[in-house]
């Protein structure tokens, strides 16, 4: 909001409406950054389901594919199983961190620079100064009645905004199965109703958000700038206006003392429509493009760059005081943010390292309790393991079993009278185990012996075992 | 209502409510929000029409669209039969003993099986099929009628010693009290209990009252259900007093003829799940 509301004896109104914002078209080094990070994430975005990656006959060549139906995600040459979900865990927990450190040392440079909101609405920004003009003509154009040329501008850009939303709600659905299948079932009808749901969902949100609400989600509806307030100290940085420098403002022939001129570049910029220059206020986002607005003026007028800046607040007394800048290094680097660091790497050392050792052959054995044993017809005891055998190759293998105990037992399967089993690809296969002991055996009588069952690769020779117990009549 | 002042950095009318000295500013609300909000209100009251919604003291008024959540079971209920229709017309026309574990029809019918075993068997078998005194285990490798996939499949048919079923299996052990006197009782005890030996003077007593059924030897006849006497199972326990129980009173187990109940797919089903738990043949 740019006016203050007059206070008057009435009581205040109950709600307002939106206040228009036409921000002015930049250049300068930030406006050049946010470019190039808008084309890289954007890019990530809409690129990714399209990549291939090969990984044999029966699995996805998607490269990045959540294949919820069948309990699979698959990025490039890892492949995560639903036992295995600690690891998007570990990916959310570095997820979070990242934001703590990023927040803690330059305050809020997700929300200025790659949260989706802020670089959509970039993006539908840049459609409306194609189509309608920059500031100026497009505050003429909002004043104007409803001609046909307002009508033909404003539908163009509407149309132009649908088209992006149409690809970005349609993207995300290709990160959840085949992408060229469904692309081609999508235009032939034949896709599944949830997908095109989905997609006239986020078309909608990303339609509404990016054209119409924009600086409106981060104000009313995001909660985390809110507990951004939480994360920042006076070490943070952010973007902020050198009041000493240059107040009292006025225009150049006014021979004020300060170094603004007043010119509204910072303000007419700011795609949250608030003024700098004013103090840190909760609409910031941080984007930085009042800083390049505001050094393009300074160059004009021959005044060194820096009025507005990134700035912590712990700058502000010492720089009132004339003394040096503090360097943006001693700000960044601190205990805190190096704990964060720390913290974030060793999780994600720890990710990877598990991932490394992630088991080629995946065993588990339950043994079944009811009941714990069966006695046979010539007096042996019998028991009885639900054996699952993994296996995460593309082709089926053959796992052989076996068993080692001090006791004389002896290993058999459910349905066949090898001990060879196999594998289909990329499945689990649940297999009934038994292990007999013969009457008179000590583990017949005995409670418990200790057992382990082996399995082995027959093609490759790697092996696994897991160890159990077999159950006697005891007691 | 507390004074409100008016905050001097912003220029705006606080609420008048202050937490540790923190006071809040009257800001007006954005006006899509209140539009959103009026949204939420029309979306209710359209709810209410269309879905059930009122509790009433019978049930709940119904709502436009005839909508119950009993009504969405019953049609998932409906089409997860008719996708397995097909399934379960094989499984009752196929041969059991051929079919492969790796066979889809298999796996379906396995498990289909457990659910149909938990819901009728489990109550006398117990849920993990290891039975009880007078409740035989199906686990292990003795069977009285035969551990056939397509014996159980006839034994769950028809069931065991029913009036309801004319094709029930069917044998009767006479009470023994009645026959023999006490004392030839104990000695058929001890020469059951002591290993059937041939010397035994029980042996011709054996011969002559038991062996037509339990044979010769006592290795039993599954034709007429009668167990095996030299195994190590024992249905109704084989000490001196549960033996002498037996012999003098007969004691045999019931089973209802299922095909009553059940249809052709879920006896195939469960006379193979009763299969493969480790004792079929």
């Amino acid at each position: 909001m740019t006016e203050r509301i007059p206070v008057t004896d009435s009581p205040p109104p109950l709600y307002a409406p939106q206040e228009p914002i036409f921000p002015k078209r930049v250049s300068g080094t930030f406006r050049r950054l946010k470019w190039w990070i808008m084309l890289v994430t954007l890019g990530i975005y809409y690129l990714t389901p399209w990549l291939r990656w090969d990984r044999g006959p029966n699995l996805p060549d998607q490269a990045v594919l959540v294949d919820l139906a069948g309990r699979r995600f698959y990025f490039l040459w890892i492949e995560i199983w639903p036992h295995e979900f600690y690891f998007v865990a570990g990916l959310l927990i570095m997820a979070g961190l990242g934001l703590f450190l990023f927040t803690s040392a330059l305050g809020r440079v997700w929300c200025g620079y790659t949260c989706p909101q802020t670089v959509w609405t970039d993006l539908f920004i840049l459609v409306e100064r194609w189509i309608e003009g920059d500031r100026n003509a497009r505050v003429r154009l909002w004043n104007a009645p409803w001609s046909a040329h307002k009508w033909r501008l404003r539908i163009t850009k509407w149309l132009v905004w649908l088209m992006i939303a149409v690809a970005t709600g349609g993207a995300w659905v290709f990160y959840f199965t085949d992408a060229p299948t469904l692309f081609r079932d999508l235009l032939t009808f034949d896709a599944h109703p949830v997908a095109y749901i989905t997609i006239a969902i986020l078309t909608a949100t990303t339609f509404v958000f990016g054209g119409f609400l924009r600086e409106q989600v981060c104000i009313y509806m995001c909660p985390w700038p809110r507990i951004q307030g939480a994360m920042m100290d006076e070490d943070s940085l952010t973007v902020a206006y050198r009041d000493w420098r240059g107040e009292p403002r006025g225009k150049k022939r006014d021979h004020t003392e300060g170094d603004c001129i007043d010119c509204m570049a910072c303000v007419n910029v700011c795609p949250m429509g608030i003024d700098i220059r004013n103090g840190q206020q909760m609409e910031c986002i941080t984007c930085a493009l009042c800083i390049d607005a505001c050094d393009d003026i300074m160059d004009k007028i021959g005044k060194p760059r820096g009025l507005i800046d990134y700035l912590a607040l712990s700058d502000d007394g010492p720089e009132r005081e004339g003394k040096p800048p503090i360097p943006i290094w001693r700000h960044v680097l601190r205990f805190r943010t190096i704990l964060y660091t720390l913290i974030w790497a060793g999780i994600g050392g720890g990710l990877v390292f598990a991932l490394f050792i992630r088991p080629e052959i995946e065993m588990t054995v339950s043994p079944v309790r009811n009941p714990t044993y069966v006695v046979m017809s010539d007096g042996s005891v019998r028991n009885a393991y639900d054996v699952r055998l993994r296996n995460k190759h593309g082709e089926p293998r053959d796992f052989h079993m076996s068993l080692v105990s001090d006791s004389i037992l002896r290993i058999s399967l459910e349905g066949t009278d090898t001990r060879t089993v196999t594998v289909p690809a990329d499945a689990v296969r649940l297999q009934r185990v038994y292990i007999l002991a013969r009457p008179n055996d000590p583990a017949a009588e005995i409670d418990s012996t200790p057992v382990r069952l082996w399995v082995e690769d027959v093609a490759e020779g790697e092996r696994a075992s897991v160890g159990t117990v077999f159950n006697g009549i005891g007691e | 209502m507390s004074e409100n002042r008016v905050d001097e950095e912003t220029g705006v009318e606080t609420t008048g409510h202050s937490w540790d000295g923190i006071e809040e500013l009257n800001n007006p609300l954005p006006r899509w929000w209140l539009w959103s909000f009026y949204a939420t209100i029309v979306w209710g009251i359209a709810y209410v029409i269309a879905f059930p919604a009122w509790p009433l003291i019978n049930g709940a008024t119904p709502g436009l669209l005839g909508y119950s959540t009993r009504g969405e079971v019953a049609e998932e209920i409906a089409r997860v039969d008719a996708a397995n229709a097909g399934l379960e017309a094989d499984l009752a026309a196929a041969d059991l003993a051929a079919l492969s574990p790796d066979d889809p029809l298999y796996r379906f019918a396995t498990s289909g099986g457990a659910a149909v075993f938990r819901t009728n068997c489990s109550q006398c078998h117990g849920s993990g099929a290891a039975g009880a005194v007078g409740y035989p285990n199906l686990l292990d490798d003795d069977w009285l009628w035969g551990g056939t996939v397509e014996d159980i499949r006839t034994t769950v048919q028809h069931g065991i010693r029913n009036d309801d079923d004319r094709d029930a299996r069917w044998s009767e052990m006479p009470a023994f009290g009645d026959i023999l006197s006490e004392e030839e009782i104990d000695t058929l005890v001890a020469y059951v209990g002591g290993g059937l030996g041939i010397a035994d003077p029980g042996h011709e007593l054996f011969l002559n009252n038991c062996a037509a059924c339990h044979g010769d030897t006592g290795t039993g006849d599954r034709t007429m259900g009668a167990p095996d006497l030299t195994d190590a199972i024992w249905l109704y326990g084989n000490s001196e007093a549960a033996l002498t129980q037996t012999i003098t009173n007969a004691r045999f187990g019931v089973m209802p003829p299922w095909a009553e109940r059940l249809s052709e797919a879920d006896i195939a089903a469960v006379a193979l799940y009763v299969h493969q738990l480790g004792g079929g043949e």
